[in-house]
């Protein structure tokens, strides 16, 4: 047993040392498996980023009322009237300024993209003066609130860094009217940061919707009060509305952009994974039947197969280790935050994000390297260690 | 003719090595293949529009609606040859993600608009006379498993209907191919007259216009006319080529070709190294044989055809193989099941992979190639 243990050190040590003859052809099969594993990570970080930013900071005692029916927050419509009946539901949690539920507007606006020049549909939400209050991450960075009943707004973060024309003191044409840009703000990362934000008293008239909302945002006194609430809402005769966990509406509203990119993502990870699959092997073939004379003269000298097999294998793990460190470190540095923009089909508007490369997906990454690397030094390895001696000490 | 027997002995020396450079091509084409019909995906809305149409829309946003009467005023429009309207109807058929555009219009509008969606005589007739009825394009028939003389239900989540109700049945007496591949023919097309004595509100007000313009060249000079037509007015609009309408939805999903090109710049550059790597190693390892070829009297034109031979007979039975498997993966449909209106790998793009596999094998086998072209017959054979 520990004969065989030390056998196993002495291959593995000898052919670790002798890498550096074998430069040319292991560099290559490192860099492939780099290539793989930053795309795949780059390609997979997107749909992170979209994740991260539809789920984020949604505390479990959120909720969002819209009417029954509408799936998505601009095909809701709701009656000033309903608003206020909704905002008497049991359940709601209370501060100083009162019942924080805030009845709000979601229309879309276009403004040209920073990247292309041209036009996307950017959320403009018109809120009243609950909306900061239900969302606990919200938080003005640059600026100042707007003053309500005038025509200012403040935008998202993510809003300013992609469209055009959304510096602090710029203003942007609506119709006939200039709306004045007067502060930034943050909300966790999340939705509200590619939105602009007005007075809905100023956003009524202006897309001429009379006395209407569109959805009701609710902070709970808990997570558990969401039953209570929903109860009161649906047995309610005067109103006809669908109130969910704002957990749940953002996982639907980001399944189709979410499917999709993993889809994508996972599907081009698989088919570069295979050719990578085949590169490493026929690297680590290559490189083992360079070897073959070196490998028999062991043999010959009493070395067992098995050490051997492990000397080989190990190498071709530690070349698709490197390779994947290297691959998920290129990754992450060229792709983590890097902000963009897509479309969110279910409300037809573009949503800002960053590329998200996260711990799980660099693990993921060196695993899939990894893996490579197995299968494509188990193959060559086994057939050096099955190779008849004395051929082999022969061969060229 | 005795190149080619060399050349084939000499892939089979290592048959694995073979094999396995050859599946790593094929691997770099099927992606090639596949990625290019993802982009064309993206790109094809823009391809087909019309060069001489105009699209005008509400200048603020575009969920704002415009009045119906300006139909008549952008068609006095100098350099404008008809217009008509469309809007979006919105409606979910059976679950959300079923999701395909319903819009209504006046048929014979769409008739004269859209020549490049082919309708038999025989239900353009039945659509004019069936007013709750359908157009149906053939790739959203297919996707539902659809059949003529269906009642299709749709649930209208913007537009209620004037009895209380919110969902709407339709009849499908019509369907429409597309002229080109590309065209797309996932679209529902309902008649505006009963969609407008049926919804509720909104009545006189319609989504945007589509324009034909009589000569593509001034289509810039014409938007421009009219949208200073209705500056000012309270319903103000934005007037921009087919094209460039639908370039813009393509950029906001995101700068997708730039991507794409990305991967499969990298994915190229990856199996290029190994598939050169493997090749000059081969003539590392064979010195001796192509020095031997040398003294028997072949040319050192004739080894440095050799060499390149070997490496083109590779990338091409990998390279076809690959663009072969990823014409029968495309084919086997959208993987995003029914976001791409269209999806198919285009002709034009197969001769370029053809192209590319000439230019890899060229790249990947050159300097080897050229290592053998140089060597010194005496030399070589001591090796």
């Amino acid at each position: 047993m520990f004969n065989w243990f030390s056998q196993i050190v002495a291959v593995t040590h000898f052919s670790m040392r002798s890498l550096p003859q074998r430069a040319g052809s292991s560099v290559t099969a490192m860099l492939g498996i780099t290539g793989v594993v930053a795309v795949m990570v780059g390609v997979l970080s997107i749909a992170q980023g979209v994740l991260r930013t539809m789920e984020s900071s949604v505390g479990d005692n959120n909720a969002i009322v819209l009417r029954s029916g509408s799936d998505t927050e601009m095909m809701s419509g709701l009656a000033g009237e309903d608003t206020r009946i909704i905002a008497e539901a049991p359940g709601i949690a209370r501060d100083e300024t009162g019942v924080l539920a805030s009845p709000e507007l979601f229309v879309i606006i276009n403004l040209p993209m920073l990247t292309t020049g041209t036009d996307a549909n950017v959320p403009l939400r018109g809120v009243q003066t609950q909306a900061m209050s239900v969302r606990s991450s919200f938080r003005l960075v640059e600026g100042r609130m707007f003053e309500w009943g005038l025509n200012e707004v403040i935008v998202g973060t993510g809003a300013q860094g992609q469209f055009a024309g959304l510096g602090l003191g710029a203003s942007i044409e609506v119709g006939q009217e200039k709306w004045l840009v007067v502060g930034v703000f943050e909300a966790g990362g999340g939705l509200a940061e590619s939105e602009i934000w007005v007075d809905a008293a100023v956003l009524q008239p202006a897309f001429r919707r009379g006395n209407s909302y569109q959805a009701v945002y609710v902070k709970l006194e808990s997570s558990d009060a969401f039953d209570e609430f929903k109860e009161a809402l649906t047995s309610d005769p005067r109103l006809n509305v669908k109130p969910m966990r704002e957990a749940e509406y953002y996982a639907s509203q980001s399944t189709v952009v979410y499917n999709m990119i993993t889809g994508l993502g996972t599907l081009i990870a698989v088919i570069m994974g295979m050719g990578a699959v085949f590169g490493a092997l026929n690297t680590m073939y290559t490189a083992v039947s360079s070897r073959n004379r070196e490998i028999a003269t062991l043999r010959a000298l009493g070395f067992r197969a098995g050490p051997i097999v492990i000397s080989v294998v190990s190498e071709s793990l530690l070349l698709a280790f490197a390779g994947g460190l290297i691959g998920a470190g290129l990754a992450w540095l060229a792709f983590d935050g890097f902000l963009t923009s897509t479309l969110n089909w279910a409300s037809f508007s573009a949503i800002t994000f960053a590329f998200d490369v996260n711990a799980k997906l660099l693990a993921q990454g060196i695993m899939f390297a990894m893996l490579i690397g197995l299968v494509g030094g188990l193959f060559p390895a086994i057939r050096a260690a099955r190779q008849p001696v004395a051929q082999a000490l022969r061969e060229l | 003719m005795k190149y080619f027997f060399l050349i084939s002995s000499g892939l089979k020396r290592k048959k694995i090595r073979t094999g396995l450079t050859i599946l790593s091509i094929m691997v770099a084409f099927i992606l090639f293949g596949y990625l290019t019909a993802i982009r064309q995906a993206f790109d094809a809305g823009v391809e087909v529009a019309g060069v001489d149409r105009l699209i005008v829309r509400h200048k603020v946003s575009l969920i704002q609606l415009l009045p119906q009467n300006y139909e008549s005023k952008i068609e006095r429009v100098d350099g404008v040859d008809n217009a008509i309207h469309s809007t979006w109807f919105g409606g979910i058929y059976k679950e959300p993600r079923n999701f395909f555009a319903q819009i209504p219009i006046v048929p014979e509008e769409l008739f004269d608009m859209y020549p490049e969606y082919i309708i038999s005589d025989e239900h353009k007739a039945a659509w004019l006379e069936t007013r709750s009825g359908v157009l149906v394009g053939r790739g959203l028939m297919d996707r539902f498993d659809w059949k003529l003389g269906d009642r299709i239900p749709i649930n209208a989540t913007i537009w209620g209907k004037k009895d209380g109700g919110r969902t709407w049945e339709f009849d499908l007496v019509a369907i429409y191919e597309g002229a080109e591949k590309g065209t797309d023919t996932s679209q529902f097309f309902i008649r505006y007259d009963f969609f407008d004595e049926t919804r509720a509100n909104g009545g006189g007000l319609v989504g945007w216009y589509t324009v034909r313009v009589s000569d593509p060249d001034k289509a810039a000079e014409v938007a421009a006319a009219i949208d200073a037509e209705f500056a000012n007015s309270a319903h103000e609009t934005k007037a921009e080529a087919e094209g460039a309408f639908i370039q813009g939805f393509a950029n906001q999903i995101g700068n997708i070709y730039f991507i794409i090109m990305s991967i499969m710049s990298a994915v190229f550059f990856t199996i290029l190294l190994v598939a050169g790597n493997t090749m000059a190693y081969t003539v590392r390892e064979r010195t001796n044989e192509l020095a031997v070829l040398k003294a028997i009297g072949f040319t050192d034109r004739g080894v440095l055809g050799l060499v390149l031979g070997e490496s083109l007979v590779l990338t091409i039975i990998g390279g076809t193989l690959g663009l072969g498997l990823a014409w029968f993966l495309v084919s086997m449909g959208d993987p995003t099941q029914g976001s791409f209106p269209v999806f198919y790998l285009p002709v034009r793009d197969v001769f370029i992979g053809l192209g590319l596999i000439i230019a890899m094998a060229f790249v990947a086998g050159i300097i080897p190639a050229l290592q053998a072209q140089k060597l010194q017959i005496a030399d070589a054979l001591r090796r």
